[in-house]
C-alpha cells in the first residue's frame, strides 16, 4: 500500500521535476500504461490473448481527434476533406464537434467493437489461437478502412493539426499540466478498479478460466459471458487510452494503432510481467522510455532489443520482471517451496 | 410418498464419434439417494455415457431427464450444472494457480452471473462451510497452497470437496480412488457412504475391490450396451460379464496403472 502512495506522489510531484518535453513523454507513457492494465485483464487474468488492442485504442484515439479537428478548424471543413473533395462535413462527423459525445463514443465504440467480436468468437469456443488471429485480421480490416477512406478519416497521413480543447490551447504548457493531471487521474482510477476486479470473486472466475475454460463450465459459470464482459471493459480502457494520447502526441494515424503498435502493446506487459497490475503499468512505462532513450541514440536497435527482451522474457522469465523481483525477495526471505502461491501468479 | 423414485432416467441414449458408436440404445434410471457403480472393460462408454448426463457430448438419440421432466439433453453444461449435476473427471482436474481455498470459493453453491460475482462478498456462513469441507477433505492446513502443487491424491480430493460445495442433487464421479493410496483409498469409500444419505451418486469404478466394499447396484456396460445390471453377487455370478468382463480383466488392470 505505502508503494502505491509513493507512486501516486511521485506521478503527482512529476512536473515539478520534468521538462516540459519529458512531462509530456512521460503523460503518453502513462496513457500507455492503461493500455497494459486493460490487456493484463484479459491475458494475464483471464489468458486470452487480444494482438488487437491497438485498434481500439486506435479508435479512442480518432473519437477524440475527430473533435479536436473539429475545434481547430472552426466552422469550416477539416483540411484533409477539402484536399479529398468533399465539399461538406459527413453526417457521421457532425456530432463529434461535442466534447461529451466524443468522449463517450471513445469509449463506448471500442467497447462496442470487443463486444461484437466476442460475442461471436467467445459464445462459439473460438479461444486460443484462433482467437488471437481474428483479432489480428480486426486489425488489417480496420486499418486498410482507416487508409482507404481517405477524405472521411485522413487516410495514412491520419488527423492532424489540432489547437484548442475546450477553448483552451493545447501548444500551452498549462493546458499540457493539466491534461499530465488527467492522465494520471484517469490512470489511477483504472487501476484501482482493476484492482477491485481482480480481488474480487468475478476475477478469481477469470482465473479459474485461464486454468481451465471447461471445468468452469461445469461448475456452472458460462465462460463466454465472463470472457465478453472482461474483453469489451479492457477494449473500453484502452479507448480511453487512445484518447489521452492524442492530446499528448497531437495526432494519430493508422499506423500507430496496426499490427506492430498491437504487438508491442503484449510486449510491454509480457516483459513487465503479466498477471500482476503493476508488472504490466511499469512494463509500458519503462518500456517505452527506453524506447524513447534508445531511439534517439540508435534508431535502429530498438526492435532488435525489444525483440532480444522478448526472447529472453518467454524462455528465462515467464512472469516478467515483476516474477523476477518477486523471486528475488522471496529467495532473500525464506526458502521458496513448491506450494509458495506467489511465484507463479501473484495476487498482485 | 409423492416425490418421483427417480432422479434421473437416461432412455436408449445412443452417442456417435463420426460414426463409430459409443454407445447403443443404453438406459439407465438413477434413484433418489441412490449409490450405483458403473462398471466395464475399457472403452465401454462408461466415461461417455458420464459425458452424456453432464452435458459435454450430445447423444444423437435419446432422452436425458432429470428431476422427472427437465429434458437436459438440450441445455448448455453450465446450465445442467445449475440444475444440480456435479461431474468429477478422470484425470484430476482444479485450478492449479488458485489456492486451495479459492478453488473451494469459486465452486460454493451460489449465483454465478457476472454482476453477483463482482459484487459477491465472502459470508461468514460460506466460510464456515468452507472450513468444514477443508477439514472433510484434510485439507485444513493446506488452504493457502497453490493448488497445482498438491500431490495426485490431494488434487483429487480438493476436486470432491469442489463438487460437494457445489450441492448438488447427482453427483457423476469418473474413477476417484485411481491413484490413491489405500488409506485413501478407504476413506473416500466412507465418504461416498456418508454423501449417498442426502444425494445421488454415480460412480465408474475399475477397481473391483472397491466396488464390492458397497452393497449397491451395479450398472455394467459393454461395448457402449447395458450388459447387467443388479447386485455385485448377481453381476458377478453372471456368464457374459464374467466373459467380457474378467475375460479383459488383464488389460483394465494395465491400463489402470497408466490412467
Ligand atoms: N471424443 C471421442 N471421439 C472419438 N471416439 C471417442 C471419443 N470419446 C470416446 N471415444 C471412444 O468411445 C469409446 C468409449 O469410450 P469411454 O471413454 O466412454 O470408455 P470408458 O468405458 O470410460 O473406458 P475406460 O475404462 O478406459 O475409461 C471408446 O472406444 C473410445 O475410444
Ligand atoms: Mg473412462
Amino acid at each position: 500500500m505505502a508503494g502505491y502512495a509513493a507512486a501516486a506522489v511521485a506521478l503527482f510531484a512529476a512536473p515539478m521535476f520534468l521538462s516540459d518535453f519529458r512531462l509530456n513523454l512521460l503523460a503518453k507513457f502513462l496513457a500507455f500504461a492503461i493500455v497494459a492494465l486493460g490487456l493484463d485483464l484479459i491475458w494475464g487474468y483471464t489468458g486470452i490473448l487480444s494482438l488487437g488492442h491497438g485498434i481500439f485504442f486506435g479508435i479512442g484515439a480518432y473519437a477524440m481527434a475527430m473533435y479536436l479537428k473539429l475545434e481547430a478548424s472552426g466552422g469550416r471543413l477539416p483540411d484533409f476533406m477539402g484536399w479529398s473533395g468533399l465539399k461538406e462535413l459527413p453526417l457521421f462527423w457532425q456530432p463529434f464537434s461535442s466534447f461529451g459525445f466524443a468522449v463517450a463514443m471513445g469509449i463506448v465504440m471500442p467497447a462496442l467493437l470487443a463486444l461484437f467480436l466476442g460475442f461471436f468468437t467467445f459464445r462459439n469456443r473460438i479461444r486460443g489461437v484462433y482467437f488471437t488471429i481474428l483479432t489480428q485480421a480486426l486489425v488489417i480490416i480496420t486499418t486498410t478502412l482507416l487508409v482507404g477512406q481517405q477524405a472521411f478519416t485522413g487516410g495514412t497521413n491520419g488527423v492532424t493539426g489540432f489547437s484548442k480543447i475546450l477553448g483552451a490551447s493545447l501548444a500551452s504548457p498549462d493546458t499540457k499540466r493539466m491534461l499530465y493531471f488527467v492522465t494520471v487521474l484517469v490512470l489511477i482510477a483504472v487501476f484501482v478498479a482493476c484492482r477491485y476486479i481482480v480481488g474480487s470473486r468475478f476475477g478469481k472466475v477469470l482465473r479459474a478460466i485461464r486454468d481451465g475454460e471447461n471445468r468452469v463450465r461445469f461448475i456452472g459459470y458460462n465462460p463466454a459471458m465472463y470472457q465478453m464482459v472482461i474483453f469489451t471493459l479492457s477494449a473500453a480502457f484502452a479507448g480511453i487510452a487512445g484518447m489521452l494520447f492524442v492530446l499528448h502526441v497531437g495526432i494519430i494515424s493508422p499506423s500507430m494503432m496496426g499490427i506492430v503498435p498491437s504487438i508491442e502493446m503484449v510486449l510491454w506487459v509480457a516483459i513487465g510481467g503479466r498477471g500482476t497490475l503493476i508488472g504490466a503499468a511499469m512494463g509500458a512505462v519503462l518500456l517505452n522510455w527506453a524506447k524513447s532513450e534508445f531511439s534517439t541514440s540508435y534508431p535502429e536497435g530498438w526492435t532488435y532489443f525489444l525483440g532480444a527482451m522478448f526472447v529472453i522474457v518467454v524462455v528465462f522469465l515467464p512472469n516478467g520482471l515483476t516474477g523476477l523481483l518477486g523471486k528475488i525477495k522471496l529467495g532473500k526471505k525464506r526458502r521458496v517451496t513448491k506450494n509458495e502461491p506467489t511465484i507463479e501468479y501473484p495476487a498482485m | 410418498m409423492s416425490q418421483p423414485l427417480s432422479i434421473l432416467q437416461c432412455n436408449d441414449v445412443t452417442v456417435e464419434f463420426d460414426g463409430f458408436k459409443a454407445i447403443q440404445g443404453m438406459s439407465l434410471t438413477l434413484a433418489k439417494g441412490e449409490l450405483r457403480f458403473l462398471i466395464g472393460p475399457n472403452g465401454a462408454g462408461k466415461t461417455t455415457m458420464l459425458d452424456v448426463i453432464c452435458g459435454k457430448v450430445r447423444p444423437s438419440t435419446g432422452q436425458v431427464t432429470f428431476n422427472g421432466d427437465i429434458d437436459i439433453t438440450r441445455k448448455k453444461e453450465h446450465q445442467i450444472a445449475e440444475l444440480g449435476i456435479g461431474r468429477k473427471f478422470q484425470a484430476p482436474s482444479i485450478f492449479p494457480s488458485m489456492t486451495v481455498l479459492e478453488n473451494l470459493e469459486i465452486a460454493l453453491r451460489q449465483r454465478r452471473g457476472v454482476f453477483a460475482t463482482l459484487f459477491a462478498r465472502l459470508q461468514a456462513e460460506e466460510q464456515k462451510r468452507m472450513k468444514r469441507q477443508l477439514e472433510m477433505i484434510g485439507l485444513a492446513d493446506q488452504e493457502d497452497s497453490r493448488a497445482g502443487g498438491l500431490s495426485h491424491g490431494e488434487k483429487q480430493w480438493l476436486e470432491i470437496g469442489m463438487m460437494l460445495l457445489q450441492e448438488p442433487d447427482i453427483l457423476l464421479l469418473d474413477e476417484p480412488v485411481a491413484g490413491m493410496t489405500d488409506k485413501e483409498t478407504d476413506k473416500t469409500g466412507e465418504l461416498l457412504q456418508e454423501i449417498a444419505r442426502e444425494r445421488s451418486i454415480v460412480v465408474v469404478e475399475h477397481d473391483m475391490e472397491f466396488v464390492r466394499s458397497f452393497a449397491s447396484k451395479v450398472t455394467v456396460m459393454h461395448e457402449g450396451k447395458l450388459l447387467k445390471e443388479g447386485t455385485m453377487e448377481d453381476v458377478q455370478r453372471d456368464d457374459r460379464v464374467a466373459e467380457v468382463y474378467l475375460g479383459k480383466r488383464r488389460d483394465a488392470d494395465a491400463s489402470r496403472s497408466t490412467a
